[in-house]
């Protein structure tokens, strides 16, 4: 990066380091910060969605619906995670091929899962085997990001559903006598009087979020977990700047991140319970009106 | 090969009982159930001593971040905040490079030499990482039980003159623990859960012998099917907490056994609320 860095060997102490800490796999490490972000931004309003409609499946007066809905939510109880985590990809990509194999591949008669095998044809690979690294690695992370949205979309769904069982009885049945139909209930008072209550449950969720997001590295994609481990192997004397191992210290990089993190959303997060239980019928709310109250006298 | 036989050739596998070689082709059913259920030994082996050791940590954390002395509460903060604000897999990654970087001779303590080789296998140093762990997000529930303890409680126990050990021995601790009981109820389910992170994170499987998860990417990666090994992991785990749910119901019941039956709050799973 810097023109004092040409010939490494030369370098000593500071100006190693500094030459060391920029070097090109070091820049690809930066940037697989942003990858992690990416992924929490994208993964946060996708599951958010899913959370959405789930809990609404589960409150559905249709059965079926309910039934799909019911089954979202019961879907991780009991079960890890990371078994979701490592199910979820795999059985995408091979669904997505199986359909592909179905429509674009010539009949062979055999088996698609035979012998150890998954057999289609190399016109049915996604992505497809010609084409650019580029893509192999944003398929790689579609499915990372669907497998996150999917997890935390059933988490999602049960702090919904909780919610909005929560909101005060007496308040939809006002609705109710002031003519409402059901639909206008869901809108106007339900939704917008819901949050307040699953606001607890869903900086929860954006807290274990975070903390699942180096599960990206068991899905192959190269995130910070894995340029931390390939940075700080041992290198022998052939590279540029040999040292002894140091991943140690590359992960107490790594948790010193995700401690900040942590800190900065929690006080994020403290600020946007303040803001939304103003105004509200619940223990929060009514400590503000007081403290108002005393402010005002 | 009849499933018996399967059975008594791999039902000790993970404990590396038995046959010698896992299974290379003609995957069956029973070859699946059984491996994977020998591996759910180890879950269980890490789930029940990380809770157990944990617990007596976590009441210890509970009662320092509770205490007014800085010099014991801000480390036991300390301890909770790194714990619980960072990921378990990293806090894995982390210990297992730390404890390799110890030397391999051994460590000598006054002509006594202290074996190392031993805590880097999984069996002792991931379970020293999910101990610390389970005693770090337990301690956070047990100070929230701590601190909700009604003052009338308190003002009982000063007025029948019970004061230090006597009074958290037969007041504060047993309504702690009924207070926490639901959400640690969940955070032992969690653990559980967590403790599939193990052998993907660092800690070798020595000779190949992993937990129920490892076992089932096994079979996912050997046999390009992931629809089988998969369910029939989660369906392990379901057994596993559907167990736990039974077994601190009961620690339930006793602990809210002097409160009148309508009182008397019960144990449902609410996911990932607390962890």
């Amino acid at each position: 990066m810097f023109a004092s860095c040409a010939d490494p060997s030369q370098l000593e102490g500071l100006s190693w380091l500094l030459c060391y800490l920029t070097s090109g796999k070091h820049m690809l490490f930066y940037g697989s910060f942003f990858v992690v972000l990416a992924l929490m931004l994208i993964t946060a309003p996708v599951a958010l969605a899913f959370g959405f409609a789930g809990a609404l499946a589960a409150r559905s007066p249709v059965a079926p619906l309910r039934w799909l809905g019911k089954g979202y939510t019961a879907m991780v109880r009991g079960v890890p995670d990371i078994v979701f985590f490592l199910f979820v990809p795999v059985a995408l990509d091979q669904g997505l091929e199986y359909l592909r194999h179905l429509w674009k591949c010539p009949p062979t008669g055999e088996p698609v899962w035979a012998n150890g095998e998954f057999n289609v044809c190399a016109a049915a690979k996604l992505p497809l085997s010609t084409s650019p690294q580029i893509w192999h690695e944003a398929y790689g992370f579609t499915l990372a990001v669907v497998a996150f949205s999917i997890v935390f979309g059933a988490f999602a769904a049960n702090v919904l559903f909780g919610a909005m069982n929560a909101v005060p009885r007496a308040q939809l049945e006002t609705a109710e006598a002031y003519g409402m139909t059901p639909r206008q209930v869901s809108r106007r008072i339900l939704i917008p009087q819901m949050w307040t209550y699953a606001l607890p449950g869903l900086s929860n969720l954006w807290m274990i979020l975070i903390k699942a997001t180096p599960l990206l590295f068991l899905l192959g994609v190269e995130d910070i977990v894995y340029w931390a481990r390939e940075l700080g192997s041992t290198k022998s004397q052939i590279y540029a700047y040999p040292h002894p191992d140091w991943r140690v210290w590359y992960f107490l990089g790594l948790l010193c991140f995700y401690l900040a993190m942590t800190r900065v959303s929690e006080v994020v997060l403290g600020r946007l319970t303040t803001r939304l239980s103003r105004g509200q019928a619940t223990m929060a709310g009514e400590a503000q009106r007081k403290l108002a109250g005393e402010a005002g006298a | 090969m009849s499933c018996t036989e399967i059975i008594a050739d791999y039902g000790l596998r993970s404990l590396g009982i038995g046959e010698r070689l896992l299974p290379r082709s003609d995957f069956t059913l029973c070859h699946q159930f059984t491996l994977i259920g020998s591996g759910l030994i180890w879950n269980i082996y890490f789930g029940v001593l990380a809770l157990a050791f944990g617990f007596f940590l976590a009441t210890g954390l509970a009662l320092a971040k509770a205490a007014e002395a800085p010099l014991i509460r801000k480390p036991a903060e300390w301890f909770i905040f790194v714990f619980r604000g960072s990921p378990l897999f990293i806090q894995f990654f982390l210990a297992y490079e730390a404890l390799v970087m110890l030397p391999r001779a051994g460590i000598n303590i006054f002509g006594l030499t202290v074996q190392t080789n031993w805590v880097t296998s999984a069996w002792a140093g991931a379970l020293f990482v999910l101990f610390l762990n389970t005693a770090a997000y337990s301690a956070e529930i047990f100070y929230g039980a701590l601190r909700s303890v009604p003052k009338g409680d308190i003002e009982a126990a000063d007025a029948y003159g019970l004061t230090g050990w006597n009074k958290f021995r037969r007041v504060l601790w047993p309504t702690m623990l009924r207070l926490a009981w639901p959400a640690y109820t969940n955070e032992a389910i969690f653990l559980f859960h967590a403790t599939t992170l193990v052998f993907f994170s660092g800690f070798p499987a020595y000779q190949q012998r992993g937990d129920a998860l490892y076992y089932a990417k096994f079979f996912a990666d050997k046999t390009f099917n992931p629809f089988i090994p998969y369910p029939i992991a989660a369906f392990y785990f379901i057994c596993v907490t559907l167990a736990l749910i039974g077994l601190f119901g009961v620690v339930n019941r006793r602990l809210n056994r002097h409160l009148p039956q309508a009182h008397r709050p019960r144990l449902r799973i609410r996911p990932q609320i607390i962890r």
